[in-house]
């Protein structure tokens, strides 16, 4: 780690304020990624904006429209919460199933969409539940947001407030996680909504991404066996000491039918 | 007497509640007054000519006391570190061993490889520092694999090791088996079955939970050093450093290894970083201290394990074993660690025989540098490798000839009426019942209910693979006159003095050194057990150099038999002085006293003396035969040992594998170990499982691995795969006993015997599970992609 200057914001505005401020300042939500990054010497930022103690990032609430949680709820909120696993179990399934009790207890879900590490598993629910991710300056669907590896729409300066998930009728994630790291080696969130089935992936590709072949497939029939015989190609995905890119082609096809299978349960 | 914690009970670990309240004492916890701290410049490249180093600009960073380099440490005169055994070649050429400085001079030869230390007043300066200094690296090529690096026209490391050969050795244990080559020949030949296998044993990280450190503290004014370090032999180290690198006189070096958070070999060894604080400590006058960061630790800690066998097995008509040969490349990375010539050849052939009489051994071993981080004991230490070949091939062999694994070997087993049985690989084992371990492990896995185990797996499209695995291993290193003569260039006795203080309480200062194995406990178990004093009244000193008078240190599953025998001894000596004294006092022969429960008794009387009275007698002679003994009570005993002890063992484990993903799920592992007698059973499970639990990260998950040219790609923990406790069963284990005649406990070591034989047990229970499919072979890891591969490669014909 180097030196650089820790800056507890009161606000969004005041976060917002002082990353325009111009140096090299970077928000610092729960810190998984970032600090073990700073570590190793990997990022220098001169300032770290601390969002940790703003009370409007915070918290989960159902309306009609969904699920809405603030940016800086962690993910041990987010799985501990029983009214958000009655409305939308899927959500708490990946919560829960993010790294280890310390990572959930610090991370946060603005954190998670914000890095959007082509591994994370929020990614996926998010793209997959078709989420829009709140900013405080727009709104952002899911489908525009994750644009490629560590990239999104976010714009300098813009700090993410909340994240909106739609309810579904009914959906699930199967994550395989990578043996050294628990991170999705790839993982898979199906869900089912009145307008169409949605599918994405994430740990497979380059970044979450939605798996179009396979929404088709289960809106004509929401079961695993829908599935079965549809090709994935490797041609695009991931290819490293723990998983081959044909393998992980055969990952996607099998956490894809397991998804499906958790809807149902 | 002994508080009901002598030797048998399960005494809650002593340590703990310093350990579980945080107040252990670890090297980084000790800071001292105008400490400043070291930071190394290493080498990105696992091969270049060091063309110069360029310090100007470190040397102007605020805080920056020195940069030092190999040119300083050449001046200095401070010595390369030093191999501590020696091997010699078929051809009766001792090995190659290069020097090795601990900051490098004219080459850097693996990725890590220390060029030069900054010194500074803060962690962070020296770091800043270190990233300012500029080292011009001429690029060669490299090499990190030892079959690649064996080829013609490969990079050449070393200029003396031509084909990068280190040595080329053959164990021909001469007295036992001079035609041992010839004869395995010829029954290899004359075989009704021949069973060959090609087997990698997979290169490990150690990842002990503290990574190591070292502070340097020269004291200019006494001329006296005193290092803090990480160490499971503070002896050894000052031995090392007195003789062969720093060369000060003893006298002058305290070498204290406080609390250590695990080993597993990978702490024994006098190391770069340790030395080269303790030379700058002298140089500059001030404490220096160095702590590894985790990504240190991974290229600095000598590495496990990297072997390439070809082994072939000859069986008779009746599935008797009648030849066995072993052919090794062992991977000893870029340069010959502190023992790294030693565990893949004299820790290794001498134990090929395993527990079957197989008349004909024969093995070679070729040792390999490469452009990798030096390879050098760790947990079993050449015994893993050994045993996870011989219970392979013994498995395949089954296989082949449609036999239940566990007949096979009961077949073959040494008898118990064959002991001490010599090997033809030279070890005369101490004592076994195979078949009686045998016949446990099956009992406490349920081996008859497997066919019905197997058809529920398959009902949730699982495939369920049992495996079995027999190890036996060499602990207690060791005699050392035998040592001396394979190559030790130190003897391996242990030391124990008991001091008791006047009122009968106990002090133990032993050589040996805990770093997770709870000596201050099981040591305190032997005092109170044999002097019927309370357990409470005892205190285990260790791991400092000024307090204890000697000792060779913890590895290779020595402790309790060898310094728990020298405990023994000491003990012995204090029993026989005290019965003198009470005999005094008590106005009997001393040949009348006996000594029990804490009480000297003139033999077919009530008249006796309590043991913390002839104490008090010792230190305050007023009634006392001060003509015929001195007062005091203070003994010290060397114990070297007569031979090995040989545990063994058997265990059995139960898999499913998702043949969808690859996965393999250990369902079921059981452990029937004969450990001798147990000290403290308690103690002994814990080994078993931390020995299981690092045996089922080598089968299934653990893999350092480098690319090619020797950039290592497993370097941290988002790649390198350590088991977690969710990866791990609920073991069952039990223990039979058969004592060992070979020291005065009749025990034989518990520490590694997990990591030794689960391995091969996990790959088998893999294979019987995949054989099905038309899967033959899998290495190690067996991680889920490689499961999947070989399920894929054995459906397409492949």
């Amino acid at each position: 780690m180097r030196e650089f200057n820790y800056y507890r914001a009161g606000s969004v505005r005041d976060a917002a304020k002082r990353l325009a401020a111009g140096g090299n300042a970077m928000l610092l939500a729960g810190g998984m990624t970032l600090l073990p990054a700073l570590k190793m010497r990997f990022n220098q930022p001169s300032e770290l904006i601390d969002l940790a103690g703003i009370n409007e990032l915070k918290g989960i609430k159902l309306s009609r429209k969904g699920a809405h949680i603030g940016a800086a709820t962690t993910h041990v909120e987010v799985a501990g919460n029983v009214e958000l696993r009655a409305a939308v179990p899927v959500l708490s399934q990946v919560a829960e199933s993010i790294g280890d009790p310390q990572v959930r207890n610090r991370g946060t879900l603005g954190g998670s969409v914000a890095n959007n590490d082509p591994a994370a598993d929020y990614p996926a629910a998010a793209l997959g539940l078709g989420a829009t991710i709140i900013t405080n300056k727009r709104k952002i669907s899911a489908d525009n947001f994750f644009v490629g590896m560590f990239e999104t729409a976010l714009n300098a300066g813009e700090v993410v407030t909340e994240v909106l998930f739609p309810l579904p009728q009914r959906a699930g994630y199967a994550k395989f996680p990578n043996p050294a790291t628990r991170y999705a080696l790839v993982g898979v969130c199906v869900a089912q909504f009145k307008s169409g089935v949605r599918v994405a992936v994430t740990g497979a590709g380059s970044s979450v991404h939605r798996l179009e072949d396979f929404e088709e497939a289960l809106e004509r029939d929401f079961s695993p066996g829908a599935l079965e015989g549809i090709p994935v190609s490797a041609a695009n995905l991931n290819d490293d000491m723990h998983a081959s890119a044909e393998y992980r082609a055969q990952l996607v096809g099998v956490m894809a039918r397991r998804a499906v299978a958790m809807a149902l349960d | 007497m002994s508080g009901g914690m002598g030797i048998g009970a399960s005494a809650p670990r002593s340590e703990d509640r310093r350990f579980i309240t945080g107040r252990g004492r670890y090297v980084d916890d000790i800071n001292l007054r105008s400490q400043q701290y070291a930071w190394f410049v290493r080498s990105p490249h696992p091969h270049a000519e060091l063309r110069g180093i360029d310090a100007g600009q470190a040397l102007g960073m605020p805080g920056v006391t020195a940069v030092l380099t190999g040119a300083d440490l050449e001046a200095d005169g401070i010595g390369p570190l030093p191999v501590a055994w020696g091997i010699t070649s078929v051809d009766g050429s001792p090995a190659v061993e290069p020097e090795f400085p601990a900051l490098a001079t004219g080459r850097v030869r693996y990725v890590g490889n220390p060029v030069a230390v900054v010194i500074a007043e803060t962690r962070a300066a020296a770091r800043d520092a270190a990233e300012a200094v500029n080292v011009h690296y001429e690029e060669l090529d490299s090499v990190s694999n030892a079959v690649a690096a064996m080829e013609e026209g490969a990079p050449r490391i070393h200029e003396a090791a031509e084909g990068n050969l280190c040595f080329n050795w053959e164990w021909l244990p001469s007295v036992m088996a001079p035609d041992a080559k010839a004869n395995t020949e010829k029954a290899l030949k004359e075989a009704a079955h021949l069973v060959s296998l090609e087997l990698v044993n997979n290169r490990l990280v150690p990842n002990a939970m503290e990574p190591r450190a070292s502070l340097a503290d020269f004291n200019s004014a006494t001329g006296q050093l005193t290092l803090y370090t990480t160490s499971q032999n503070p002896h050894v180290n000052r031995l090392l450093l007195c003789t062969a690198t720093l060369r000060m006189p003893e006298h002058k070096v305290r070498v204290v290894a406080p609390d250590v958070g695990g080993g597993f070999g990978s702490k024994i060894y006098h190391y770069a970083e340790e030395l080269a604080v303790c030379w700058a400590s002298r140089r500059l006058g001030v404490p220096v201290k160095w702590t590894a960061e985790r990504s240190e630790s991974f290229l600095g800690d000598a590495q496990g394990r990297d072997h390439l066998t070809r082994v072939e097995l000859a069986l008779d008509a009746e599935a008797r074993f009648t030849a066995l040969r072993v052919d090794t490349i062992a991977n000893l990375g870029s340069y010959v660690s502190t023992f790294g010539a030693a565990i893949p050849t004299v820790f290794y052939a001498p134990m090929l025989a395993g527990v079957y009489k197989t008349p004909n051994i024969y093995v070679t071993v070729k040792g390999v540098f490469t452009n990798t981080t030096p390879t050098d004991a760790y947990r079993g230490a050449g015994r893993p490798e050994a045993c996870y070949l011989i219970e392979r091939i013994v498995d395949e062999a089954a296989a082949q000839l449609g036999m239940d694994p566990a007949e096979i070997r009961r077949r073959n087993f040494i008898q118990p009426d064959e002991f001490p049985y010599q090997s033809p690989v030279g070890q005369l084992y101490d004592s076994g019942e195979f078949e009686g371990c045998l016949d446990l492990a099956m009992e406490i896995n349920g081996y008859a209910g497997f066919d019905e185990r197997r058809k529920q797996s398959e009902a949730r499209g699982r495939l369920r693979g049992r495996g079995m695995s027999f190890y036996i291993e060499a602990c207690g290193a060791a005699p050392s006159q035998a040592a001396g003569q394979l190559g030790a260039r130190a003897g391996l006795y242990e030391v124990a003095t008991v001091r008791v203080h006047p009122t009968g309480v106990v002090q133990v200062m032993t050589g040996t050194h805990s770093h997770g194995q709870s000596h201050e406990t099981t040591f305190a178990q032997i005092v109170a057990d044999r002097l019927g004093v309370d357990f409470s009244n005892v205190e285990i000193v260790h791991g400092d150099t000024g307090e204890v008078p000697f000792g060779m240190g913890t590895y290779a599953s020595r402790s309790l038999a060898v310094g728990g025998s020298a405990l023994v001894k000491a003990l012995d000596k204090v029993v026989d002085k005290g019965r003198k004294i009470a005999a005094h006092l008590l106005e009997a022969a001393a040949g009348d006293i006996e000594f029990g429960d804490g009480q000297f008794r003139v033999a077919g009387t009530d008249r006796q003396v309590a043991f913390g009275d002839v104490a008090l007698a010792a230190y305050v002679p007023h009634n006392y035969p001060l003509q015929e003994l001195e007062p005091g009570l203070e003994e010290t005993s060397f114990f070297d040992p007569e031979n090995f002890t040989f545990p063994s063992g058997c265990y059995i484990c139960e898999v499913e594998v998702d043949p969808e993903t690859g996965v393999v799920e250990i369902r079921d592992f059981a452990a029937a170990d004969d450990f001798g007698n147990i000290i403290n059973p308690m103690v002994v499970e814990g080994q078993v499982h931390g020995g299981l639990a690092q045996g089922i990260g080598q089968a299934l998950m653990e893999h350092c691995r480098y690319t090619p040219e020797g950039q290592l790609l497993t370097g941290s923990y988002m790649d390198y795969c350590m088991p977690r406790a969710d990866d791990l069963p609920s073991f069952k284990v039990a223990t039979r006993c058969t004592p060992t005649s070979f020291n005065p406990l009749g025990v034989k070591g518990c520490g590694e015997a997990g990591a030794i034989g689960a391995p091969p047990a996990i790959i088998n229970a893999v294979l019987d599970a995949l054989r099905p499919l038309g899967v033959r072979h899998i290495d190690m890891p067996a991680t889920p992609n490689a499961v999947w591969w070989a399920i894929e490669a054995a459906r397409s014909g492949e």
